[in-house]
């Protein structure tokens, strides 16, 4: 059953041999890059009590989990604000880690080469699985070590071993949660999605106990997380019980598996459609169809992240008293309230990130053309423009309709949490700004599109640096001109700044130039495939 | 008249020149077989001839529309199976059949449940779960229930299994007796032998022969077995003879078509006591062509 699971181990690390350093980098750097950052900013017990009391409201309790909020030190702080959405993190990698070995290799026939080989049933599912475990150990102790490394008073090396060890014991579980889910389903999507369901709904759990009813918050292995209270009370009975949850799991994964042809799942797929309905038969239908779960689930995350933003204007000025390093990122002079400051930041990371849907629903004609199915269209009575508007229409509304998703989002929490809220108009007209900004990106990308596929990934980069700039840009003292090398940093920022209609009628020109060159690109080159 | 024609097409690849130069004609009513070694170029000209990849130069006519400017106009008539089908894995194959249709002009039922009962396809799968010869049926279905005038077919057989490959031979021999044009992609010579009237031979990017099989046939040699009473090592010095032989007394050579006659009239006063003529197969005809290139491909490395 087992045999030669070590040398596919070790074939699976060959072949991660650029993806793990690129999961385990990022996220040791994400972990000991914000302690240090704490530091600075609040260096005074005064100010750590300032933000404590801004984040004990239930938004954030619901968001981050509970904290020590009585004795914030920057190691409480760090464990409060830091280890639940990294451990989710450290959670989601696991799950893609295990998806990539089980389903991915399975669904493209490379597991059934293997299968022939004198391999053992459940040998690639233990090998993918300590793998997986392995990446999280050393997680574990990377970022353990680091932390400990920092120097920082609060944070000693108990406690810091402690939380690199959660996040570790996390990504085990996880790993374990994967196995068991994909043997449900007889695609990886389907795989990926159910376990990724699970993690949200873990999360969703713990937070409703955490904000209400403590006994649910033990339920879930995310609750565990927070329970561990590192750097504060520094128990260590979570880890073992999130190893044992990810070894149990993978035993009934396993036990499953076993049960399981290769290439179907546990779940029967249901017959589907013999007929198309009407709406699918057209460029724009099927576009839409390809694309709607991601539209969904990106609109649903962006309304969630302008909820969250939205409550925390209740305690703002609390937030922001007495501390300079903050003040500094606020771009208004001091004749407005915090709140109006702090809201064009706000909007300016949402609107970018509202950015990245639009964006790769016109990049998603690139990835139909690699599969070989844009042939089928344009091998009937479709023309390439056609196709084309297709996508880039879906991106202008998609980009229309999270913008104003984000705007009702804000509003909602604002008007809850803050005594005198903004009124919708000028939280709309604030955010609607953006749009010809987003515009432009999606002018771009379809001029990439359109011209030279392969340069997408500069675009990418170009928005990284757009929200890099412009996010930490007062922050790092950055020149002006490196701003407006973007479209975002020429937006008027209300409602600090009066509206400017000039700069917007400019962007929104240049975006309509763009989505011509695009156009007369598109017809005139070679389709791959 | 000419339904496809195409002249002196080129295509290049950044410095890579894949087609040299093209020369081809399918005409009204006739099935036209396109064949040639992998990397020949075949699939190369029918992208070409869909617009789905521009020309470097020449000229390429469908319908007497350029294939490149009036694809649409074009695609309305025409029906195209690739030899390789992607689909859309949470689609079913029904709604993909379909999307097709309408994506044309139009959906004939009745003719499209024909077609899946003919292939008996199972409309109700998503597409993620079929098999590489379902997939292909699923482009069949909907490329043999529209109503086009031209089918051009790319290696559309590749992944299916005898009998569906039945099916597929009389579907394309009732679309000829309704005087359509087919232009079909195949490495299976029995299928091109069975189906095409005219052929087109293709090797590196350039039409190294075209004709009906007859004539091709007509072009190459007779393979000849001959015993006789006196020696035929004279028989070296008449033209039309390759590959002389003597094995056991059996004499083995090949001999030009049009030297046939000279040839028997010399042997005729040897005493020829056995005599045995097989005329080219198919494959001999064909292999003649790959070979070459293989043997080229060797002396290059
Ligand atoms: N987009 C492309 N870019 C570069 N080279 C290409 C491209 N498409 C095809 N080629 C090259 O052109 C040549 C002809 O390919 P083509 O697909 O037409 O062969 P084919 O005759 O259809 O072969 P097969 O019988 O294997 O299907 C090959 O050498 C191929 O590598
Ligand atoms: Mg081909």
């Amino acid at each position: 059953m087992f045999k030669n699971t070590k040398t596919l181990s070790a074939f699976m690390f060959k072949r991660d041999r650029f993806l793990i350093p690129i999961w385990v980098i990022g996220l040791v750097f994400f972990s000991l890059i914000v302690p240090p950052t704490f530091d600075e900013m609040f260096t005074t017990e005064q100010e750590r009590e300032a933000i404590a009391e801004t984040m004990s409201n239930p938004a954030m309790t619901a968001l981050v989990g509970q904290g020590d909020m009585d004795n914030y030190t920057i190691g409480a702080m760090t464990a409060h604000q830091m280890l639940l959405l990294t451990a989710v993190v450290v959670g989601l990698m696991s799950i893609l880690l295990m998806n990539r070995h089980i389903r991915t290799d399975e669904e493209a026939g490379r597991t059934e080469m293997l299968r022939a080989l004198p391999v053992g049933r459940l040998a690639t599912i233990t090998a993918a699985f300590i793998n997986v475990s392995l990446v999280n150990v050393l997680i574990a102790l990377l970022v353990g070590f680091g932390l400990y490394t920092l120097n920082i008073e609060s944070m000693g090396l108990e406690g810091s071993l402690l939380y690199g060890m959660v996040l570790g014991g996390t990504g085990i579980a996880f790993a374990g949660v994967a196995t068991v889910c994909m043997q449900f389903f007889e695609n990886s999507g389907g795989a990926i999605g159910s376990s990724i369901a699970m993690l949200f709904a873990f999360y969703i759990l713990r937070a409703i106990g955490d904000v209400n009813y403590e006994l649910l918050s033990s339920l879930s292995p995310l609750g565990w997380v927070m329970q561990s209270e590192v750097f504060t009370g520094n128990h260590w009975w979570p880890v073992l019980a999130l190893i044992i949850t990810g070894v149990c799991f993978m035993v009934l994964g396993g036990l499953l598996s076993a049960r399981r042809d290769l290439g179907s799942g546990l779940l029967r797929a249901t017959p589907g459609k013999t007929e198309a309905s009407n709406y699918l038969l057209s460029p724009f239908g099927l576009a839409i169809r390809l694309q709607r779960t991601s539209i969904f689930f990106w609109a649903l995350g962006l309304f969630i992240l302008a909820l969250s933003y939205g409550s925390v204007f209740g305690d703002l000025e609390a937030f922001f008293e007495g501390n300079d390093m903050l003040q500094q990122m606020l771009v208004g002079d001091h004749a407005q309230s915090i709140a109006e400051q702090f809201l064009p930041m706000i909007l300016m990371v949402i609107s970018i990130l509202a950015t990245v849907p639009p964006m790769m629903n016109v990049h998603r004609l690139y990835i139909e053309e690699k599969k070989n199915r844009v042939e089928h269209l344009l091998s009937r009575a479709v023309s390439r423009p056609q196709i084309l508007l297709s996508y880039v229409t879906i991106a202008t509304l998609n980009g229309l309709i999270l913008l104003s998703l984000s705007a009702i989002g804000m509003w909602s929490a604002i008007s809850i949490v803050m005594d005198d809220p903004l009124s919708l108009s000028t939280l709309y007209q604030a955010t609607m700004v953006y749009y010809p900004a987003m515009l432009l990106m999606v002018g771009l990308s379809t001029v990439v599109i359109g011209l030279t596929p392969k340069l997408k990934i500069v675009l990418w980069l170009y928005l990284l640096y757009a929200f890099i700039v412009l996010y930490l840009g007062n922050l790092l003292d950055l020149p002006d001109w490196m701003g407006y090398l973007t479209p975002f940093g020429h937006v008027p920022k209300i409602p600090i700044e009066e509206i400017s209609v000039l700069p917007l009628l400019v962007i929104s020109g240049l975006s309509l130039l763009l989505f011509i060159i695009g156009f007369i690109g598109y017809r005139k080159r070679d389709i791959e495939g | 008249m000419s339904v496809v024609h195409v002249e002196q097409l080129q295509k290049s690849f950044g410095s890579f020149v894949a087609l040299k130069s093209i020369d081809l004609t399918v005409n009204k009513g006739e099935v036209f077989g396109f064949i040639g070694p992998n990397g020949a170029g075949k699939s190369v000209t029918i992208r070409t001839l869909l617009g789905i990849i521009r020309a470097s130069s020449g000229q390429a006519h469908i319908f007497g529309k350029d294939v490149w400017t009036d694809a649409v106009d074009i695609h309305r008539r025409l029906a195209y199976v690739p030899g390789d089908v992607h689909l859309w894995p949470n689609l079913t194959g029904g709604e993909v059949i379909d999307l097709f249709g309408k994506l044309r002009g139009s959906i004939d039922r009745s003719k499209k449940e024909e077609m899946i009962e003919r292939f008996s396809l199972d409309p109700k799968k998503k597409c993620r779960t079929y098999s590489k010869g379902n997939r292909q049926k699923v482009a069949l279905v909907a490329a043999f229930s529209s109503n086009a005038e031209l089918y051009i077919l790319d290696e559309p057989t590749s992944g299916l299994d005898p009998l569906m490959e039945q099916v597929f031979q009389q579907c394309v021999q009732e679309i000829k007796d309704q005087g359509k044009s087919v232009l079909l992609s195949s490495h299976i010579l029995s299928e091109v032998e069975k189906l095409c009237d005219r052929i087109g031979i293709i090797r590196e990017g350039e039409i190294i022969e075209t004709g009906t099989l007859k004539e091709m046939r007509h072009l190459t040699r007779i393979q000849m077995t001959v015993q006789a009473d006196q020696s035929l090592t004279m028989l070296k010095n008449v033209p039309g003879i390759h590959d002389l032989a003597n094995t056991d007394g059996q004499w083995t050579f090949q001999a030009d078509n049009e030297n046939l006659d000279e040839i028997i009239r010399f042997l005729a006063p040897l005493g020829v006591k056995k005599l045995e003529s097989k005329p080219p197969a198919l494959e001999d005809l064909f292999m003649r062509h790959y070979e070459n290139q293989t043997r080229m491909d060797n002396s290059n490395v």
